[in-house]
C-alpha cells in the first residue's frame, strides 16, 4: 500500500518495452535501419506521453525522472531568465509543501541571488490563493506549485492558478509526478507552461520521465552534450525506458476512468474503516484529494515503530515522522498544514494502486486496530 | 526499514520484556520530549538495594522500544549503583549496534533509569 512511492511494471509495459533491449537497440540518433526503428519507437512515445496531458509530441523532452523534469524547468527557466534579463526579473514562486525536488532548487536558487517566496497552505494542504497573487510582483517570472501532494494527497487549484499566471504574464511549471493518470490534466485548459512527468509512478519503468514545455518557451541546458531533445537534454536515448514511459501512459489514459473509480471506492473504504479507531484523524483534504492517497495520524504512537509492525504483517505503508527520515525532522508537508511534531509522528500514509484489491483494504482496516492498540499500550503519551 | 536494525533489535521491539507500568513504583523516571518523537518512562520496585522489578513504557520508534526494552533486562536484579553505571553505550552494545543517527534520538533507556534511581533515592531521603 505504498503506491505513491513506486508502482511496479505492467505487464503489458514490460512486453513492449523488451524488444528495445536485444532486437531493435539502435541509438536512436544513428542513420542506420536499427537506428531509425529505435528513433521511430522514441517519437510515437512522445505522442504517447502528450497524449496524456494534451500537449503536441514536440512539446516533450525525456529526462531520467520527476526530480531531473523539476531540475531542468525550474533551474532552466531561471537560468534562461538571468541571462536574458540581466537577472532584473529574479522572483520565483512556490508552494511550501512541494517535493524536496523542487524545494531544493528553489533553495539552490535562492542562494545565486534568486528571490524565491514559499506560499503557506491551510490545514488541509491547499495553497492560499490571495497570498500567491499579493505575492506577484513585476519581478516574478516563474510560479511552480505541484498538481498534488505526494504525502497527503490534497490536489492544488492548478486550473486557478494556471488562469492567475497567465492574467500576470509569468511562466507556471507544475510537478504532476503524483497526479497523472489520477487527475484529468490538459496543460491548455489549465494553462500549463511546464509539467513534470514520472515513469514509475504510472506503472512504467524507473529512471525515465518526461518535462513537458510550451512550444515558443526557451529553457537553458543542464546536461551538455550530444544535442539531444532539441539540445535541451544531452545524453542517448534511453530507448527501452521511453518505451515504456510512452506505453505507462498510453494505458493510464485507457484506463483512467476504471483506475480512479476502483481506487476512489477502495480508498474510501479504507479511510471510513481506519477512523473507526479510537482518536485517529485524516490528514490532507476530504474531497481535493488523489483518489488513491490516504494519510492517518495516530494519537501518542510513533510511525516508524507503526509501519515496522505493518510490514510484520505484510503491509508496506509510509510515515511523515522524523524517526524514519534521514534528518529526524518532521515531514515539513506535515508540520506546514499545522501539525505539531508529535502528532506528525503518529502518521501513516497508505496509498493504492491499480492492482489494489478490497482484500487488502480489509486485511489492513482488519491488522491495524491491534497494531496501534499495541504502540499506545506501550506508549506513555496513551491514557487509554 | 527492517534490514537498518539487528535482530536483536527487531526482537526487542516485537517482543518487548517488561512492557507496562509498576502502580506503586519506588523510583519512575521519564525522559524525552515529543518533538523529537521519543519518550520513554521507567518504573523500578528496589528490594534490599537491587531493583527487584522493572517496568517501561516508550512512546518513539524501534530503536526506542528496542533500547528501553533490553535495559530493564540487563538491570533486573543489579544493584543500584550497577543499574546507575549502565550507559548508553552498554545498551546500543547489547542490542547488536544500532544506526548512528538513532544513537542520540532513541537511545535514553540508560538516562531514564537514572532518572528513575535518583527519584527513588530522593524519596528515601
Amino acid at each position: 500500500m505504498d503506491y505513491a512511492a513506486t508502482t511496479p511494471v505492467d505487464k503489458e509495459v514490460i512486453k513492449e518495452m523488451l524488444p528495445y533491449f536485444d532486437k531493435t537497440y539502435g541509438n536512436a540518433s544513428s542513420i542506420h535501419t536499427f537506428g531509425r526503428d529505435a528513433f521511430d519507437a522514441v517519437e510515437k512515445a512522445r505522442e504517447q506521453v502528450a497524449g496524456i496531458i494534451n500537449a503536441k509530441p514536440d512539446e516533450i523532452i525525456f529526462t531520467s525522472g520527476g526530480s531531473e523534469s523539476d531540475n531542468l524547468a525550474i533551474k532552466g527557466i531561471a537560468y534562461k531568465n538571468k541571462e536574458k534579463r540581466k537577472s532584473e526579473k529574479n522572483h520565483i514562486i512556490t508552494c511550501a509543501i512541494e517535493h524536496p525536488a523542487v524545494l531544493k532548487v528553489c533553495n539552490f536558487l535562492e542562494k545565486q541571488g534568486f528571490n524565491i517566496e514559499y506560499i503557506p497552505v491551510d490545514k488541509n494542504g491547499l495553497i492560499n490563493i490571495n497570498e500567491l497573487e499579493n505575492a506577484i510582483s513585476k519581478d516574478t517570472f516563474l510560479i511552480t506549485v505541484m498538481f498534488a501532494n505526494n504525502e497527503i494527497g490534497t490536489i492544488e487549484p492548478i486550473e486557478q492558478i494556471g488562469k492567475i499566471a497567465k492574467k500576470n504574464n509569468i511562466l507556471f511549471h507544475t510537478d504532476a509526478v503524483q497526479a497523472v493518470g489520477k487527475v484529468p490534466i490538459d496543460v491548455n485548459k489549465q494553462n500549463i507552461d511546464l509539467l513534470s512527468i514520472s515513469s514509475h509512478k504510472i506503472y512504467g519503468p524507473k529512471g525515465v520521465g518526461a518535462l513537458y514545455i510550451r512550444k515558443g518557451i526557451s529553457i537553458e541546458s543542464l546536461i551538455h552534450g550530444g544535442g539531444h531533445e532539441k539540445g535541451l537534454r544531452s545524453g542517448t536515448y534511453n530507448t527501452p525506458g521511453i518505451v515504456g514511459l510512452g506505453k505507462a501512459c498510453e494505458l493510464s489514459k485507457d484506463r483512467f476512468t476504471k483506475d480512479v473509480s476502483h481506487m476512489k471506492k477502495l480508498r474510501d473504504n479504507l479511510i471510513k474503516n481506519v477512523l473507526k479507531i479510537e482518536e485517529s484523524y485524516l490528514n490532507g483534504h476530504t474531497t481535493e484529494r488523489l483518489c488513491n492517497n490516504t494519510h492517518f495520524r495516530f494519537t501518542a504512537i510513533e510511525g516508524e515503530s507503526l509501519n515496522l509492525m505493518l510490514d510484520d504483517k505484510g503491509i508496506a505503508g509510509s510515515t511523515g515522522s522524523a524517526c524514519s527520515s534521514k534528518k529526524l525532522q518532521a515531514s515539513h508537508v506535515l508540520l506546514s498544514i499545522g501539525l505539531k511534531p508529535e502528532e506528525a509522528h503518529g502518521s501513516l500514509r497508505l496509498t493504492l494502486g491499480r492492482y489494489s484489491t478490497l482484500e487488502e483494504i480489509e486485511y489492513a482496516s482488519d491488522v491495524l486496530p491491534d497494531i496501534v492498540k499495541k504502540l499506545r499500550d506501550m506508549s506513555p503519551l496513551w491514557n487509554g | 526499514m527492517a534490514d537498518f536494525y539487528t535482530k536483536k533489535v527487531m526482537d526487542h521491539f516485537r517482543n518487548p520484556r517488561n512492557m507496562g507500568e509498576i502502580k506503586n513504583a519506588d523510583g519512575v523516571g521519564t525522559v524525552g520530549n515529543p518533538q523529537c518523537g521519543d519518550i520513554m518512562t521507567i518504573y523500578i520496585k528496589v528490594k534490599d538495594n537491587r531493583i527487584s522489578d522493572i517496568k517501561f513504557k516508550t512512546f518513539g520508534c524501534t530503536a526506542a522500544i528496542a533500547s528501553t526494552s533490553i535495559a530493564t533486562e540487563m538491570v533486573k536484579g543489579k544493584t543500584l549503583d550497577e543499574a546507575y553505571n549502565l550507559t548508553r553505550n552498554d545498551v546500543a552494545k547489547e542490542l547488536g549496534g544500532l544506526p548512528a543517527i538513532k544513537m542520540h534520538c532513541s537511545n535514553l533507556a540508560a538516562d531514564a533509569l537514572r532518572e528513575a534511581i535518583n527519584n527513588y533515592r530522593k524519596k528515601k531521603k
